[in-house]
């Protein structure tokens, strides 16, 4: 676990080792370049790729009825017995004798659209508090790193928590929004890391210099450039967002209904039956590993592909 | 009237827990619409400062400014902000020195150009972007209309500064200023865009000022020189006054530290020794004496004033380097 003041100093970092990220284009061209042959990039692609494709296509793709308990009758409750495997039921059912390789699969589509909107919404307000911090500076500034500070000095699982306990009925909608409000902060302090080096750059010294209005050096010079660090950050952050909302909705903080399959929520359902059905937690817990997975391979090797320093 | 009259321009850094430190110390010059004024001096000496200065461009927190900026008529330091901003780009122009990071890199030259017209000549879109392929034409970068949709970084270097010249030429200021701008660039690309500066200043009629280190620049460009040492102007003179006749012992130091044609063989070049490091503060004696062939004990004890001597030069020397014989200067 990291301590809150190097999490803090880390963004920090982040920002600086991608303040000259200047090149611009002609780096997104060579690091494209370097990430077309690196396997763990294609590795991570592939997985997001797939994964991607799944959950759009899950309705189709799901032999069965993910909500729809048809093989009820071979559940028994007193001797704890499931579904077995059959055909037409590749994985056998659940708890409530519903097709289980179905619901793995329609269980994607919610992980991406919690992934994606909590890490959207967590950029917008996130770009909203560093633009404003790094245009402003001075006063605007501290008061804005103040309260990036103390949310960043919280674990993010933990103010995720509480966030999603402040709500009187969880259901995915307040998931997305507690996930969203943890990423927040680190995007708000890289952002305005970079906008912060911008401002000190020759090119905003020279467009200054030609008498461009403020808002237009904000938005037209520097906000353009800071963007890079921000961008690959939303790539690691999404891996944290698809953690985080199936750990809210394993904790019962998620959708109360479960009709609609969710891997988090799957993989919470499942505990007291752990040791006899250990399948029914491996598969849900597999695939929010590997998804995560994908994302963090593509945000790291993105990362070191546009940070001029790690090239050679 | 000159066009910019710089009078006792003098810029005070706050430092932390330290001395304030003067980086300009009353520098005064004047330039005239179509004349090149050339501010020459070694790494630190102030050059920048002074021409951020000019332009207002120093950060508010942390630099003292005094003195005067008259830029025909009205001292632009007492201007407001807004009032500063509007005239930036459009009445004082600025060539910096690294053309590549002088741009933005992720802005199509065409909209950096554009940028500056809409702003001061409120044109519209389409009509900045033909004015600004005719400004590209003019400074000399072939293809004009497809450049303007690429990037810095496809331009070359001499091109790069190219078209820095034509967004500071764009709402044809009337003072230009040029910081080191050649610089970062090589020689035979130097000459081309110093013979550009030359060739636009004649036809505009803009007053310049030119900041190298070069005296090639200075030679090739310059109409007055002041030279800069640590803040001040220690000599000022006519361009060919002052390459004929270099009288603070700095001046003649710079001249014989450059390679020359003409010299007779075998002659050695003569660097100046030490560096700025070993400057001294003005306020008890010369900053250069440490590093001064001709230095006496007066040196380190009085702070030589400026003197007129005569010809429109100035000089702050106790002990200057003496005229050479009268066939030598005529020749
Ligand atoms: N913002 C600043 N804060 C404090 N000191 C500064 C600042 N800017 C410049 N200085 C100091 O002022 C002095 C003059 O700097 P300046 O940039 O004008 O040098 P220069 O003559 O342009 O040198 P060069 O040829 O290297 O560009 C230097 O000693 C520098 O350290
Ligand atoms: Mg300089």
């Amino acid at each position: 676990m990291v301590t809150p003041t190097r999490k803090k100093d880390r963004i920090d970092a982040l920002a600086a080792s991608s303040a000259d990220f200047d090149a611009g284009v002609s780096l997104a061209v060579s690091a494209w370049r370097q990430l077309r042959r690196s396997p763990m990039f294609l590795t991570g692609a592939v997985i997001i790729g797939l994964f991607v494709l799944v959950s759009l296509l899950s309705p189709w793709l799901a032999p069965q009825d993910p909500s729809e308990p048809m093989l009820i009758d071979q559940v028994v409750k007193a001797r704890n017995e499931i579904p077995p495997i059959q055909p037409g039921h590749v994985l056998g059912g659940d708890l409530q004798g519903r097709d289980f390789f179905s619901r793995l699969l329609v269980g994607s589509q919610q992980t991406l659209i919690v992934g994606v909107l909590a890490t959207l919404i967590g950029l917008t307000g996130g770009l909203t508090l560093g633009t404003l911090a790094g245009a402003f500076g001075g006063w605007v500034d501290s008061a804005v790193m103040r309260v990036v500070d103390v949310m960043l000095s919280l674990p993010s699982l933990l103010l995720a928590f509480s966030i999603s306990a402040l709500f009187a009925r969880p259901n995915q909608y307040t998931v997305i929004v507690a996930v969203a409000v943890v990423q927040i902060p680190v995007f708000a302090r890289l952002l305005r890391g970079s906008m912060l080096a911008q401002r000190h750059s020759d090119h905003v010294l020279a467009a200054t210099a030609l008498g461009v209005k403020p808002g237009a050096i904000v938005f037209r010079h520097m906000l353009p450039n800071s963007l890079g660090p921000v961008i690959v950050q939303s790539t690691l952050v999404l891996a944290t967002a698809i953690i985080d909302a199936a750990a809210l909705s394993f904790l019962g903080l998620g959708n109360p209904d479960d009709r609609i399959p969710e891997w988090g929520q799957m993989l919470g359902d499942v505990q007291n039956v752990f040791d006899t059905h250990p399948q029914l937690a491996f598969w849900p817990a597999g695939c929010i590993i590997v998804v995560a997975l994908g994302f963090t391979l593509m945000g790291e090797t993105l990362r070191e592909a546009l940070d001029p320093k790690s090239r050679r | 009237m000159a066009l910019l009259e710089v009078r006792d321009l003098t810029v005070v850094f706050e430092r932390k827990g330290e001395q304030p430190f003067t980086a300009v110390d009353h520098v005064s010059f004047e330039v005239e619409p179509g004349q090149t004024v050339g501010l020459v001096g070694e790494s630190g000496c102030g050059k920048s400062v002074t021409s951020l200065a000019i332009m207002g461009l120093l950060p508010k927190r942390g630099a003292r400014v005094s003195g005067t900026v008259g830029y025909e008529g009205t001292n632009l330091l007492s201007l407001s902000d807004r009032e500063m901003r509007d005239r930036r780009g459009r009445d004082l122009g600025m060539v910096f020195q690294d053309p590549l990071s002088s741009l933005n890199p992720v802005v199509p030259i065409g909209v950096q150009v554009t940028e500056v017209l809409e702003r001061h000549r409120d044109m519209s879109r389409k009509k900045a972007m033909v004015e600004a392929a005719d400004l590209l034409d003019k400074v000399g970068i072939p293809d004009p209309t497809r450049r303007l949709s690429e990037y810095p970084h496809q331009l070359s270097g001499g091109m790069r500064q190219r078209a820095l010249i034509a967004i500071a030429l764009a709402c044809r200021p009337r003072l230009l200023i040029a910081d080191e701008p050649t610089t970062a660039l090589d020689v035979t690309i130097q000459a081309q865009i110093l013979a550009l500066l030359k060739e636009l200043v004649r036809d505009m009629g803009t007053a310049l000022v030119m900041i190298t280190h070069d005296l090639g620049v200075v030679a090739g460009l310059c109409d007055e020189v002041n030279v800069l040492y640590a803040g001040r102007v220690v000599e000022k003179a006519e361009r060919h006054e002052l390459f004929a006749a270099p009288r603070h012992p700095y001046t003649h130091g710079l001249l014989s530290s450059i390679p020359r044609l003409d010299a007779p063989r075998g002659q050695k070049l003569s660097p100046i020794k030490g560096s700025v490091a070993d400057n001294i503060p003005w306020d008890h004696g010369c900053a250069f004496a440490p590093r001064c062939p001709n230095a006496l004990d007066v040196c380190v004890q009085v702070t030589p004033a400026q003197e007129d001597i005569g010809g429109g030069r100035l000089l702050r020397c106790h002990n200057p380097v003496r005229p050479p014989v009268v066939e030598e200067v005529s020749a």
